[in-house]
């Protein structure tokens, strides 16, 4: 049966959908780990984590349809050419950094990364732009803060929005046929002195360290300038990766989805085999408190659950039980009570095995493919009250899941303010998952069940 | 079974449940209600103590009164008992059951009242009239739509509608919802993105504001809906389509239209009326959690806000007005299927 049960799932069409789709999520949760960094899952609601990404940055993919964005751009140490030279005892680190700017919009803004260890004197950086129309801009001249110890290291990063920026880009007014004033310092740095429009080139970017002592030394420089389209799936408002979440998403909701299915539906299983086998006055109490759980209003009581009894994601699971196998048990039920009327189990009790015996041994092997049938079914269903439940807010705050991303846009208004790559994806990943698994059920219960097979037939 | 006593039967079990519901409502939340009731009683007195012409010694006499006064009046409204205490578990719910439930911290009425139960008796109405206009709306379609496939069963229009029917079971009903926004109101700019009227509800203008902010969410509601619907109403007529006594009409030469829309549709009745039953009453959460998108000024857009504050008392009042109105649409389904048998009604 089992076998009929594999062979009918894959001559199917719905079903080789439904297993491809599930194949892809499974392949994805498994590499997950490998191709982005496992802290990105700890850290999810962490803002220091995402600091260097840019602010609701669109799919970098959409410039292909629409006027080229910037692209955001985040360099480190290993993309700058270094060059060092001392002379008269003062060390020059330089680290050039090269921009070819060929976007039709300005960056976001820019940062200025550094760290570096000094005592008493602190370096001095000076950070020069050299444009592609070959005039070198000074930008900033300062002296970094006063650090008392030695063995420390300094990092901190300087901000286009930082007065010493603005101030110094004020004297290149002259260059420039129209007002820069009121400006941003991202603005006009890559401005042409033309038009107000961007000055499309190759940029040389210098972060130059003047270090005074020989136990100065710079750590690490860098450069971010923030774009307006990012990866493939784009960033929320506090510069979250969305691919990254939408990616973490998948192992959790298969795992919420697949343990509240399994146990709802091997709970639903013993209660409606018991129920259906012993029949009379078992059978209509059980089915009693079988009616009374359906008529619970779930999401009321779901959220007075989470406000209760905290928000862990097995305490959700646990839930979720709670409200899911009376469907199972009902069908089950139906069934158990044609089968206890069949020969063999009749042979089977005169012979004088016990009830636990006959329903484990006899009964439940009968149900064993509906059984299959009816937890690919009921996963869908436990993903969608998962996901409603973070989306109200009362998801597990330590893990990302689909419904939470959801429930960050909607606090944010992203729908109203037309963040559509904040909704869509999270959302299609949802459906994805309820449909897959969908598909594969009820092509796995036109074959197995007997109740539906009979109406078939007539 | 007879109808009287289908009808009692109904009934019974609805109160069960109702009470069970309460019952575990007050068990969960109810130390926390009597932790932020201690409370309010608390900064009432010391209120009354700084605003009183009572006169103090000296800081400890003024801190033993306070403190007899909250233990005082805290044992009038049984607060010093345990919160699981079965006398006060019945008070308790006798005390939801009427809506007994003070003030709210966080929330009013439009018209400044913060009593939990004019917050929400304001808000019901615009929750059953968005929801009601969207459930018939969702019905006619429906029923209209299942009928007309069934007629053509393996045609195209009866693919797509369940390729249809099957999509929209698998989304989230609340993502549809923010896909609308994006659509309609901000790429669009046909409906107001929040559903909150601007003007006032003294304002004359106010109901025909409200009804043109109420489109977007009660398009969405209907879109979401009427294809399970329409998927239901299919089921069960194919089966009766395949019935001796249909095919003994056609013989006799009653045409196909005649079978489908009286003969058909009328024995597949009471089935549909409680599958369709059953499945309005299941997306009724999912209407609560659409309001909060759609910002429509109901009880579901009151919970969300709610659970954001950790309003108990509303959270309490809400659960259990919730319940009432999924279980009555429950008993309303019951009966109309004992209704639409004929074979109840004949005995």
């Amino acid at each position: 049966m089992q076998k009929k049960l594999l062979l009918g799932l894959l001559r199917s069409r719905p079903g080789i959908i439904g297993v491809s789709i599930i194949g892809f999520l499974l392949l994805l949760s498994a590499v997950a780990p490998f191709i982005i960094p496992i802290e990105s899952y700890f850290l999810w609601n962490d803002p220091d984590y995402w600091i260097n990404n840019p602010k609701t940055a669109a799919p970098s993919w959409t410039n292909y349809f629409g006027p080229k964005e910037f692209e955001h751009v985040s360099l480190d140490r290993n993309d700058a050419k270094v060059i060092s030279e001392s002379s008269g005892g003062i060390r020059v680190d330089n680290y050039r950094f090269e921009i070819n700017m060929q976007a039709d919009s300005f960056p976001d803004d820019i940062m200025f990364l550094y760290s570096a260890k000094y005592g008493d004197i602190p370096p001095v950086l000076q950070i020069d732009i050299n444009r592609p129309d070959n005039n070198t801009f000074t930008v900033y001249y300062s002296s970094l803060p006063p650090s008392n110890n030695i063995n420390t290291t300094f990092s901190d990063r300087i901000f286009s929005t930082n007065e010493n920026i603005k101030e110094a880009l004020n004297q290149y007014q002259s260059f420039f046929n129209y007002s820069i004033s009121g400006l941003e310092p991202q603005v006009v740095i890559f401005s042409d002195t033309n038009n107000p429009n961007v000055l499309k080139g190759v940029y040389q970017i210098s972060e130059r360290f003047f270090l005074f002592d020989n136990h100065s030394s710079v750590e690490d420089a860098g450069l971010i300038l923030g774009g307006k389209v990012f990866g493939i799936v784009g960033t929320d408002d506090l510069r979250r990766d969305l691919a990254v979440g939408i990616i973490w998403g998948t192992p959790i909701a298969l795992f919420i989805g697949l343990t509240v299915s399994i146990f709802s539906i091997v709970i639903g299983l013993v209660y409606g085999v018991v129920a259906g086998y012993r029949g009379k006055r078992t059978d209509e109490s059980m089915m009693r408190v079988n009616d009374i759980f359906y008529a619970l209003p779930t999401l009321p009581l779901l959220i007075l659950l989470s406000i209760t009894f905290g928000r862990s994601i097995f305490l959700i699971i646990g839930f979720l039980l709670i409200f899911s196998w009376m469907g199972t048990a009902k069908v089950i039920r139906s069934i158990a009570l044609q089968t206890r009327n069949f020969q063999y189990v009749e042979a089977a009790k005169l012979m004088g095995q016990s009830d636990l015996k006959v329903i484990f041994k006899h009964i439940i092997p009968q149900l064993l493919p509906l059984t299959f049938a009816s937890i690919a079914i009921a996963v869908p269903a436990a993903i969608l009250t998962e996901a409603a439940l973070s989306f109200i807010g009362l998801g597990d705050p330590s893990l990302p899941t689909w419904g939470q991303i959801l429930h960050d846009a909607n606090t944010a208004d992203a729908a109203s303010r037309g963040i559509w790559w904040w909704i869509v994806p999270p959302g299609l990943m949802i459906a994805l998952t309820g449909l897959a698994f969908f598909l594969i059920g009820n092509t796995l219960d036109a074959i197995a069940n007997p109740l539906r097979n009979k109406n078939k037939r007539a | 079974m007879g109808l009287g006593r289908a009808l009692l039967f109904r009934s019974f079990n609805m109160f069960l449940v109702l009470f069970a519901t309460l019952f575990i409502t007050v068990i969960l939340l109810g130390s926390t209600f009597d932790k932020l009731q201690k409370e309010a009683i608390r900064n009432q007195v010391i209120d009354e103590v700084n605003q009183g012409t009572l006169k103090f010694e000296n800081s400890g006499e003024r801190l033993s009164y306070i403190n007899n006064q909250i233990q005082l009046r805290s044992k009038i409204s049984g607060l010093d008992q345990d919160s699981l205490n079965p006398s006060k578990l019945i008070h308790r719910v006798i005390s939801v059951m009427t809506f007994d439930l003070g003030k709210s911290h966080f929330f009013t009425t439009d018209y400044g009242s913060s009593n939990v139960r004019d917050i929400i008796f304001e808000k019901v109405p615009k929750t059953l009239l968005l929801f009601t206009t969207a459930t018939i709306c969702a019905f006619v379609i429906g029923i209209f739509l299942g009928t007309y496939v069934a007629g053509k069963e393996g045609s195209w229009w009866d693919k797509s509608n369940s390729i249809f029917a099957i999509f929209s079971n698998s989304f989230p009903s609340w993502w549809i919802a923010m896909l609308m926004i994006i659509i309609f109101a901000f790429a669009l700019h046909i409906f107001p993105a929040r559903a909150t009227p601007l003007s006032s509800p003294s304002d004359p203008t106010y109901v025909l504001d409200l009804l043109y902010h109420m489109a977007l969410p009660l398009i969405t509601l209907i879109i979401v809906s009427f294809g399970g619907v329409a998927y239901i109403v299919r089921y069960f007529l194919i089966n009766i389509l395949n019935e001796d006594f249909i095919h003994a009409k056609r013989t006799m030469g009653i045409s196909r239209r005649k079978i489908l829309y009286s003969h058909a549709l009328r024995n597949a009745g009471p089935p549909i009326a409680t599958a369709v039953g059953l499945a309005l009453a299941a997306s009724f959460g999912g209407a609560i959690i659409l309001e909060a998108v759609f910002d429509w000024p109901g009880m579901g857009k009151l919970y969300y806000d709610a659970i954001g504050q950790f309003d108990v008392p509303i959270i309490i009042g809400l659960t259990f007005i919730t319940t009432v109105i999924f279980l009555v649409t429950i008993f309303i389904t019951d009966i109309s299927y004992t209704l639409l048998d004929p074979r109840v009604k004949g005995n």
